[in-house]
């Protein structure tokens, strides 16, 4: 056995690919750091900036023309809660965080969706792909990168993409494959190119249901704020693992109720999109 | 003449679909084809034309191969062998621009379900197909609102579809297949979706406006009255998959060519189907002023009857004259046969269902004259031509005999269709 390990050792295999990735492809590593800080740092500065009373009245009038009286109600004492237990900026953080990673998610899962429900073999490669990645537990997608990216925001942000990248996938390659039949065959009679097909009937056809993805993408998200603490992405995450390691019970427990607050909130907004584009009347 | 020519075609559904075309040939039947290879046969060497401006009625139960025959014709599905000439040109074997280009300019299609496109409203709905070909807004607007009010959908513009009732998403339907003005209408069972009245009131309007627009209409139905109402011609698919007729209405009705298309058709009630046209008489008639009593007498006598009708030179209808009548006229020395002709008797025109005309055929003694709508005298339909067409006996050669006045047959029917 000895002499095998030595001969094939993993743990050396696979720091040698790190390293070989690390040398080879720098450039490209440092390039995706540098597209995602920017937008991280710009969307950051827009949630900070301006004063917290202001941003919980614009949170307010969001959730009441997106989702109803009652959220929005929710909203304004929820908000005004973190802003008085003192967790405003870290906050405004994870959600910068949360709205980065899943806007890299969308970039990514929404044209493999689109591709996966095209071509039966992309989808045949993509479901196990994603099938797999949605058993395997959140640390592990820290491994890469970390390794890849170090520590800090940045690895938080990819490690927060690709775990909650499925869903959005899935969604989309569903909503289209479900659009039904004689709506393509209208489009094929009345000489549609595939291209026409694709952005003048299945993308608003499968709207609601992309929708539903991009509500679910959103709370795995938000879902991962706590685990990328640990790799120093900041933000609620280092506020509920500090009263954790700490013991502090108090911290611990404002930093939860924080998230909570947050995550209702992203969910009832999120959640009127699912009906985008269901009928302008029907609400 | 034919602006759709179907030679040979086959369409058999499965991998590697040619090897099921031997055993067809050797005569299996679908099941065994389907036992033996796991094809799907639903069209089996389909050969006919479909004419300019008619409407072409495909006829057969669920899964005949209907649906399947009118995706070949736009090649939403390929056929597995034969050709499609439109206008001569072979669709089989088109390239998939120019397939676009005929899919855009000269046929388009109205669905069983509609079709509709969810998010948007009727008139952007209806101005699809233009916005695919690229017409500009403002001349697409214009094209979609005269389709929009062809189909008597004003004012609803702005609904959307699920707004809609199914007669009115199919008039939507409809008028997005009309905006681009297509030679070809394809309809795969565009009423079958539809409550029995609207589904009447619909295919009034679609005979309404098939006399005012001419298109050629290739139209899908299960239903038999339906196609009876329809269709110019029939054409009655198998449930092989094979075309077992194709003829007019009444043809199909009177000469079913077999015994599959007879069964089908008896439960038809064929009096409401067969029109006055298809079974009126030529009938003797007396002209004036060239005619006199003199004349009439003699007419009538040579023939038989005791009534002759009167037209006058350009054959419009003036009335009847009862022979008793013509004696006395002659007695008293009078020449005006217009004098005694009396207007106690029935009309009818060619495109009558007959049903229409049983009370009035049992009630009079006079036959009933067949006029067109100027008024001019095409013949005369009695008691026993109704009941002998019910009868299913009409039989051409115990017909009266043809006089030197009679007027040209064949002329007065190529009018009414
Ligand atoms: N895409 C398909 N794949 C396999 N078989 C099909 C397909 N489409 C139709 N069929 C079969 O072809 C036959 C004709 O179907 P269809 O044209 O839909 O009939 P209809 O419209 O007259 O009901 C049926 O036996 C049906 O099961
Ligand atoms: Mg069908």
């Amino acid at each position: 056995m000895e002499t095998i390990r030595e001969i094939f050792d993993i743990g050396a295999s696979f720091e040698a690919i790190i390293d070989w990735l690390r040398e080879e492809a720098a450039w490209f590593f440092d390039f995706i750091a540098f597209v995602v800080e920017g937008l991280l740092d710009g969307v950051n500065w827009v949630f900070q900036f301006p004063p917290a009373l202001l941003m919980i009245l614009l949170f307010t009038l969001l959730a009441w023309k997106m989702a109803s009286r009652g959220v929005a109600i929710f909203t304004v004492i929820g908000f005004s809660l973190i802003l008085y237990m003192g967790y405003w900026s870290e906050t405004m953080d994870t959600l910068s965080l949360v709205i980065s990673a899943v806007f890299f998610a969308l970039l990514i899962g929404i044209p493999l969706g689109i591709w996966a429900s095209k071509s039966e073999s992309a989808w045949r490669i993509l479901h196990p792909v994603l099938d797999f990645m949605q058993t395997l537990p959140a640390f592990v997608y820290l491994i890469p990168a970390v390794l890849l990216f170090r520590l800090g925001p940045v690895p938080g942000v990819i490690a927060t993409l690709i775990f909650s990248l499925p869903p959005v996938v899935r969604l989309t390659n569903l909503g289209i494959r479900q659009v039904p039949v004689e709506i393509i065959e209208a489009c094929r009679a009345f000489g549609a190119t595939s291209k026409q097909r694709l952005y003048k009937a299945e993308l608003p056809v499968a709207l609601p249901t992309i929708m539903a993805g991009v509500n679910q993408t959103i709370m795995l998200a938000l879902s991962m704020v706590v685990i990328s603490g640990m790799i120093g992405a900041g933000g609620l995450g280092n506020v509920v693992l500090k009263g954790i390691t700490q013991l502090r019970i108090d911290m611990g427990f404002e930093g939860g109720i924080s998230i909570v607050i947050l995550a209702i909130f992203l969910d009832r907004v999120t959640q009127s999109l699912t009906h985008l584009g269901e009928s302008k009347e029907g609400k | 003449m034919a602006l759709v020519e179907v030679k040979d075609l086959y369409k058999i559904f499965g991998t590697n679909p040619k090897r099921a075309i031997p055993l067809i040939q050797k005569g299996e039947t679908k099941q065994q084809i389907k036992k033996k290879t796991g094809c799907t046969v639903a069209i089996n060497g389909a050969t006919f034309e479909i004419h300019k401006k008619e409407t072409f009625v495909v006829m057969g139960l669920s899964g005949s191969g209907k649906s399947t025959f009118i995706r070949c014709l736009n090649r939403l599905i390929k056929p597995t062998s034969g050709q499609i000439l439109i206008d001569g040109e072979d669709i089989v074997k088109m390239e998939p621009e120019k397939l676009r280009d005929l899919r855009r300019h000269k046929m388009s299609m109205v669905f069983q379900h509609f079709g509709l496109l969810p998010h948007r409203n009727v008139i952007s709905n209806i101005e699809f197909g233009l916005e695919l070909s690229g017409v500009d807004k403002a001349e697409r607007r214009q094209k979609s609102m005269d389709a929009l009010q062809l189909v008597g959908l004003d004012g609803f513009e702005f609904s959307m579809p699920n707004e809609l009732s199914g007669g009115m998403k199919q008039r939507v339907g409809l008028a997005r297949a009309l905006a681009n003005d297509p030679e070809i209408l394809l309809m795969d069972e565009a009423f079958s979706a539809l409550d029995p009245l609207i589904r009447s009131q619909m295919q009034d309007e679609l005979l309404e406006l098939q006399a005012k627009m001419h298109k050629t209409i290739v139209f899908i139905t299960h239903d038999l009255d339906e196609a009876l109402k329809i269709g110019d011609r029939i054409a009655i698919l198998g449930p092989d998959g094979r075309v077992r007729q194709i003829g007019t209405p009444e043809v199909i009705l009177s000469r079913p060519a077999d015994d599959y298309v007879k069964e089908f058709v008896q439960t038809v009630d064929k009096t409401k189907v067969v029109t006055v046209g298809t079974i009126k008489r030529p009938s003797p008639f007396l002209t004036v002023p060239k005619d006199g009593p003199k004349s009439a007498l003699h007419l009538m006598e040579k023939h038989g009857k005791s009534v002759a009708f009167v037209v006058d030179t350009d054959r419009i209808l003036k009335g009847v004259v009862h022979i008793e009548d013509v004696a006395a006229l002659k007695k008293q020395g009078g020449t005006d046969l217009c004098s005694i002709a009396t207007q106690d008797f029935y009309t009818a025109t060619p495109t009558t269902p007959i049903a229409d005309l049983l009370s009035a055929a049992l009630e009079t003694k006079v036959p009933i004259a067949v006029i067109a709508e100027d008024y001019t005298f095409h013949g005369v339909v009695d008691r026993e031509m109704i009941i002998a067409e019910m009868n299913d006996g009409i039989d051409e050669a115990a017909g009266p005999t043809v006089f030197s006045e009679v007027l040209e047959d064949d002329a007065a029917d190529t009018n009414n269709k």
